[in-house]
């Protein structure tokens, strides 16, 4: 789950973090009240939306007055804001966070994250702030420093020196470092995080740390155990289709073709993405009803496939293992004629009772196609939803 | 011979009388496992499909000299038990629960990997060497006994490629779903290892996806190290950037773990990929030939 800026800040600021002062506004005239309240030389309006590079979009801007920061604040407030992150779309800006200005020597990049190879956590920094760090992965690997951390003693001083000296701070912004780097870690495994990213980190003229920008990704299996984080989720930065499938427990993601597909497994459901890419179709979505999908999972999948207009056919590719074919074809059966679909679709399965699920769909009159294999199914799918457009 | 299970497996269940334990431990004894009681705190003393069960693993293991334990433990008690079962030294301990935080796997790793137990999983379908042992959730009647060994990230796929295989008359000497978590026990590397070692598997199958660099790393032992004809593929070649695929390990973030990445290593390790999962079984029948 990810979090909004101002939110990451506000969990920061709690273990001790240094942040800018500010406040979120929801209107003109909040912000006009907080950069009066600020009374600094300069205000930062910044757009509140789960998608980064909003500097470049014109989301972010300076203010020298509370009439100045109103005003900017009534232009981002409510306008499309398009970022390299956000996609073509672009997202809406229902909240601002306003800050007070700061007086920055350097920008400096940090992030904490989970290492897959290593299997703990990893502390990053680069005197790279501001930047991607992809892009400084990518020209520059050794300007990354990192840091190890043993899950047994957590991220020790001796480790927060060796960053803060790789970054080549002086000794003053050094011993202010070192708690700043610790506490950032205790709130990283506090709020069991999978992603925390602060960039920039600033240096001030007083040789002091302040996280500039904050984002910061929550553990989606871990908030059944953090109940003041879960109101924290924003359902205007989803999909609605998405929010819509997680309430059934349904793992769906949106994508902007136009077969949809409906697959047990996770990692059937991405193959058979590529399958349909391969037959020279489009996914319209990725979709896993489970493992062990039930016929109830089966009428619920059908519904969200139906609500996405640019459906034009839907192929249900399903391996029943435990799920017995047989079943899974009444399902299907029962949730076409429930929902009336109007879109042609294709079934392959393949597994237990297979030919007894077949004997089920042909019976049932309606208009389904019923494909020999993986390959067959999508290339019949992706001819189908050709001649619907 | 096969790899990690076979007839000599004695195994435990965690979380033996919950719905889940209860089904796939009914569905593994009905396979031939062997399965001598499981783990339930509370309700140690009382019987369970006509096993024995216990309020500690420990207390378990000393009783019926179990071999190997599978969890089908909660995500928020599913850490604590692979712990329990680490510390009662059991050799091989299946994790089939989805959805652990993967802070709780990243202590769990801590301490498993100092010690003797092999962990497999979590969020995988288990290991099964067929006509031997079945440990997990994968339907028994697919697998035929034979020589391909199969390491997975994905269920539902591995249950593809062996049913290609079977239908091709060709049998599986192990088939090990990994799983799909970003930090997991065995590694493809681990497993591909096992099946080197192992002079009864004559070819392997590897079912990889986007994220992380564990094909990448096995690739590059298998270039130098692995004589047997090893097919691959990779789901998630149009999975957009950034998104979780289901699986929480399947994400490409910071342009890191995609399938093209993944594919170009794999291809100059010599392994044979298909771009499509349904052509797995028959490339494997024409590398055996």
């Amino acid at each position: 789950m990810k979090i909004h800026e101002y939110q990451a800040k506000a969990i920061l600021a709690r273990y001790g973090v240094a942040i800018p002062r500010g406040e979120v506004a929801y209107r003109k005239e909040e912000a006009r009240g907080t950069a009066q309240r600020l009374k600094s030389n300069i205000v930062v309006v910044k757009a509140q939306i789960h998608a980064g590079g909003r500097g470049k979009g014109g989301g972010v801007k300076l203010a020298r007055s509370a009439d100045e920061a109103a005003e900017i604040a009534s232009q981002i407030l409510g306008m499309n804001l398009i970022t390299a992150q956000t996609g073509p779309g672009g997202r809406i800006v229902k909240r601002l966070l306003i800050e007070e200005g700061l007086d920055i020597k350097r920008e400096l990049y940090l992030s904490l994250l989970v290492d897959r190879a290593s299997g703990k956590v990893i502390f990053m920094a680069s005197t790279a702030g501001g930047m991607e760090i992809e892009e400084v992965a990518k020209d520059n690997p050794d300007a990354i420093l990192r840091e190890v951390i043993s899950p047994v003693v957590g991220l020790q001083p001796y480790q927060a020196r060796k960053l803060a000296f790789g970054l080549g701070l002086l000794m003053e912004a050094v011993n202010n470092a070192v708690p700043f780097l610790l506490a950032l870690y205790r709130a990283f495994i506090d709020t069991d995080a999978s992603m925390l990213e602060i960039n920039p980190c600033v240096l001030t003229g007083d040789s002091k740390l302040v996280a500039l920008d904050a984002k910061m990704t929550i553990d989606d299996n871990a908030l059944f155990r953090h109940k003041e984080l879960r109101e924290l989720r924003d359902l205007d930065e989803e999909d609605p289709l998405e929010v819509e499938a997680s309430k059934y427990g349904l793992n769906y993601i949106k994508l902007d073709g136009s077969v949809a597909c409906m697959v047990n497994g996770a990692g059937l459901a991405m193959a058979t993405m590529d399958i349909i890419k391969y037959a020279g179709g489009s996914p319209a979505n990725f979709l896993d009803v489970g493992g062990g999908a039930s016929a109830d999972q089966v009428k619920n999948a059908f519904g969200i496939l139906m609500a996405d207009p640019a459906v034009k056919a839907v192929f249900i590719n399903i391996f029943g293992g435990i799920l017995r074919c047989d079943v899974l074809a009444s399902g299907v059966v029962a949730a076409a004629k429930d929902l009336q679909l109007k879109v042609p679709v294709v079934v392959r399965m393949e597994g237990t009772n297979v030919e007894l699920g077949q004997k089920i769909l042909r019976d049932s009159k309606l208009n389904f196609t019923i494909a020999d294999g993986m390959k067959d199914g999508a290339q019949k799918v992706v001819a189908l939803a050709a001649g619907a457009r | 011979m096969s790899v990690l299970v076979d007839e000599k497996t004695r195994l435990l269940v965690q979380g033996f009388t919950g719905r889940e334990g209860t089904f796939h431990a009914q569905q593994m004894i009905e396979y031939g496992t062997v399965v001598m009681g499981g783990v339930t705190p509370g309700k140690g003393g009382s019987k369970h499909l006509e096993r024995p069960v216990f309020n500690t693993v420990r207390d378990a293991v000393k009783e019926t000299g179990a071999n190997a334990s599978v969890i089908f433990v909660p995500p928020p008690f599913a850490a604590d038990a692979i712990l329990e079962a680490a510390d009662a030294d059991i050799p091989l301990v299946i994790c089939i629960t989805e959805g652990i935080p993967v802070l709780d796997m990243v202590r769990v790793a801590a301490v498993v990997d100092f010690k003797e137990t092999r962990l497999i999983g979590p969020n995988c379908p288990g290991v099964i060497s067929p006509g031997k042992c079945k440990i997990g959730i994968m339907p028994g009647r697919i697998h035929k006994q034979g020589h391909v060994g199969v390491v997975s990230r994905s269920g539902t796929l591995t249950y593809e490629a062996v049913d290609q295989l079977t239908r091709l008359g060709i049998g599986q000497s192990t088939c090990i779903g990994i799983g799909g978590d970003p930090i997991i026990g065995t590694t493809f590397l681990d497993a591909i290892r096992l099946f080197n070692d192992d002079a009864d598997t004559h070819a392997i199958i590897m079912i990889g996806e986007i994220g992380g660099d564990a094909e990448e790393r096995a690739a590059q032992w298998i270039k130098t190290n692995v004589k047997k004809p090893v097919v691959g593929f990779i789901a998630g070649q149009t999975a957009p950037r950034g998104r979780r695929m289901g699986h929480a390990g399947a994400i490409i973030s910071g342009g890191q773990g995609t399938a093209k990445d993944k594919y170009a290593a794999m291809g100059a390790a010599g392994i044979r990929c298909v771009e499509t999962p349904a052509d797995l079984g028959s490339t494997v029948a024409a590398t055996l030939k």
